[in-house]
């Protein structure tokens, strides 16, 4: 059969190609100076590049007063969460890390690489003037990286162990949440009011991006559905939700969800928010996915029939994965969009890492440091959202493998 | 398979009573009677839009038919959910367009049905897709992703795909149209070795060496119509009807 195919180097008269390298004068003519129109744009956007960099630099280097950061990260990152307390947010942290640690060390890779930047974080951290103590359980997050790396790598083949992985990431939502939030009995509950600040814009994320996916893709599928009532409540879930800004939405929550429900059902306000933070995003996801189903061809499904799977079948092992695949680089567009829209729960109410920036503004001795804390919002936002994009591109690579 | 053939028993394995299947106004099946005994290798040929590909496809329910009766192994096709999940178990399905599952290696791809339709045991269903693609000859693709294959490769593995459910008829539509030329001998060769291995097949081609060769009935379609059913001696030699013989002498140049 035709599989014995002849290798390059047995066919006469193949050549490497032509080597790529250019000289970096040539480079600069061809991309930057190649005629005078080109020099003279190089020369202003050269400029203007130095000008803006200087300044920027300038300030950050002469003018900024950048101890507002350290002084208050406590109040950014936690809020006023009690001090005595605390330790049930660096447990919460512990298990993550500890997990993050754990499935590197399980499976290599892409994980990997995110795990050496999870601990590489905490050792850039302690070169802030912190005190010591939070030095020491900083520093301690990246033991407990080191510790799962570890016990993943003795775990590695044995089968039990993967399982364990994924009970351990599920489980460590509902654990995160009581040890945050407290149980009644336990541990002692801590107020709303006293708790969250960035821990919140986190929490509200991963909260969001967790159920909005998956209620995403059930009102994608009921959008296609051939039960006329299921695809009607869902176009019009879609379309209600779609047309009306978050903002409004939040407001909503926060006022009207009293008036409408019984006095004695009261949902706290931060549920209350992540509730339509993650109903405001399924409306999306569900349209991006949807376009992923939409471009899976008919012959799949007719391939799935033909060799006897079920409609439900079909959906869930042939359909959505492929379907979820193509539309990847839209869904992580819609998870990144989610996280920064935590910044909107500041507006009714909830000191989250914005709102709690503003309330420091307040404070007569960091008066006008409001350039220092927006750059500090801006950079902790970016190093997140960009490293999503990272993964998602990893992944796209990492599955590229099978592609027609 | 001509001469020696494996099955004793007459009774036809699929029984056609004037099926009839519109899209639209487009009239595509007009009434279409046919039975094929167990064990019989069908090949149906045609002019492109003469409805041979949307026969096929009304056998194991992928198209509808609108009148008429079909039965499949003893079972009609009806609404019947049950009826039609049973017959597509023991129909299996070859594709002018492959419709492999891209995001499946050969092997999960093969795996698939009997792990998740036959409730195999995985290993065991493991087992059997290596014995399948061994016979179709490409156990060493069996990791690969369909997308790495040739198109006669991943036309090979639909057919082990399909052979993994233990079907009692196996449909191919158009198998080798998609494919180069140097691509289509392998895939015919499989084809042959299933035919002769005493497997039910009814088979749309333009492939007539292989008709010749295997089939015990050609059978021409042209407007949605049975035209002609003869065996290839008789349907290349002394064929019947006009619309036949001008088929033939613009394929067998």
């Amino acid at each position: 059969m035709a599989d014995e195919r002849r290798t390059l180097h047995e066919v006469k008269g193949v050549l490497p190609p032509p080597s790529e390298r250019i000289p970096v004068l040539r480079w600069l003519k061809q991309n930057l100076f190649r005629s005078w129109f080109n020099a003279i744009l190089t020369v202003v956007a050269a400029a203007v590049i130095l000008v803006v960099v200087y300044g920027l630099l300038r300030w950050a280097l002469t003018e900024a007063r950048w101890e507002v950061i350290p002084t208050n990260l406590r109040l950014l990152l936690v809020g006023t969460y009690p001090l005595e307390q605390m330790w049930r947010v660096w447990a919460t942290i512990y298990l993550v890390v500890f997990l993050f640690g754990f499935s590197s060390g399980l499976r290599g890779g892409l994980i990997r690489r995110v795990s050496a930047g999870v601990a590489a974080v905490p050792i850039v951290l302690t070169v802030l003037p912190l005190p010591w103590g939070t030095r020491g359980w900083i520093l301690g997050t990246a033991a407990a990286v080191a510790v799962g790396l570890g016990l993943g790598y003795l775990g590695k083949g044995n089968r039990w162990s993967k399982r364990l992985e994924t009970a351990g990431w599920l489980l460590s939502f509902p654990i995160s949440i009581l040890l945050l939030n407290g149980v009644g009995g336990f541990l002692p509950v801590v107020e709303g009011r006293n708790k969250w600040g960035f821990m919140l814009n986190l929490l509200g994320a991963v909260v969001g991006i967790g159920l909005s996916l998956p209620v995403g893709v059930l009102l994608a599928l009921g959008r296609r559905s051939k039960l006329p009532a299921i695809r009607l409540v869902c176009t019009a879930y879609i379309e209600l939700i779609r047309g009306v800004p978050l903002i409004s939405l939040l407001f909503m929550a926060s006022i009207m969800l009293q008036l409408l429900l019984p006095a004695n059902i009261r949902p706290d306000l931060v549920i209350r928010a992540m509730m339509t933070i993650t109903a405001f995003s399924a409306a999306y996801m569900a349209e991006n996915v949807r376009g992923g189903l939409q471009a899976i061809p008919k012959g799949q499904y007719e391939a799935a029939y033909a060799v006897g799977l079920k409609g439900m079948l079909t959906t869930v092992l042939i359909i959505l994965p492929q379907a979820l695949r193509a539309v990847i680089p839209a869904i992580v567009g819609q998870f990144i969009a989610l996280f920064k829209d935590t910044t909107l729960f500041g507006f009714i109410a909830i000191l989250e890492l914005l709102n709690i920036s503003r309330s420091i503004l307040g404070n007569l001795e960091w008066r006008g440091r409001i350039f220092e804390l927006y750059v500090f919002i801006g950079v902790v936002f970016w190093i997140l959202c960009y490293t999503m994009s990272y993964v998602s591109r990893r992944i796209e690579k990492t599955l590229g493998v099978g592609e027609r | 398979m001509k001469g020696e053939r494996p099955v004793t028993d007459n009774e036809g394995i699929i029984i056609c009573r004037e099926v009839h299947k519109w899209f639209g106004d487009f009239h595509a099946i007009r009434g279409i009677s046919l039975t094929v005994k167990r064990g019989e290798v069908d090949v149906i040929c045609g002019p492109s839009g003469s409805g041979k590909s949307t026969f096929i496809r009304t056998i194991n329910r992928l198209e509808e038919h609108q009148r008429g009766q079909i039965i499949v192994d003893g079972i009609e096709l009806t609404h019947d959910l049950k009826n039609i999940e049973t017959i597509r178990r023991e129909v299996g399905m070859v594709f002018q367009q492959f419709n492999l599952f891209p995001h499946l290696t050969v092997m999960q791809n093969v795996t698939l049905a009997p792990v998740w339709v036959l409730k195999m045991r995985k290993g065991q269903a493991q087992k059997r897709a290596m014995e399948l693609l061994e016979r179709v000859g490409i156990p060493e693709q069996a990791h690969k992703y369909p997308g790495q294959l040739s198109g006669g490769q991943q036309q090979r593995v639909v057919i082990a795909r399909a052979l993994a459910m233990a079907p009692k008829i196996m449909l191919f539509d158009e198998p080798t149209s998609a494919l180069d030329p140097e691509m289509i001998k392998e895939v015919l060769d499989v084809m042959k070795e299933l035919a002769r291995s005493g497997m039910t097949m009814i088979v749309v081609t333009h492939e007539m060496g292989f008709a010749r060769e295997v089939a015990d009935r050609i059978i021409f379609f042209d407007f949605g119509q049975l035209i002609e059913e003869n065996t290839p001696e008789e349907f290349f030699h002394n064929p019947t009807h006009e619309r036949t013989k001008l088929f033939l002498s613009q394929i067998l140049q």
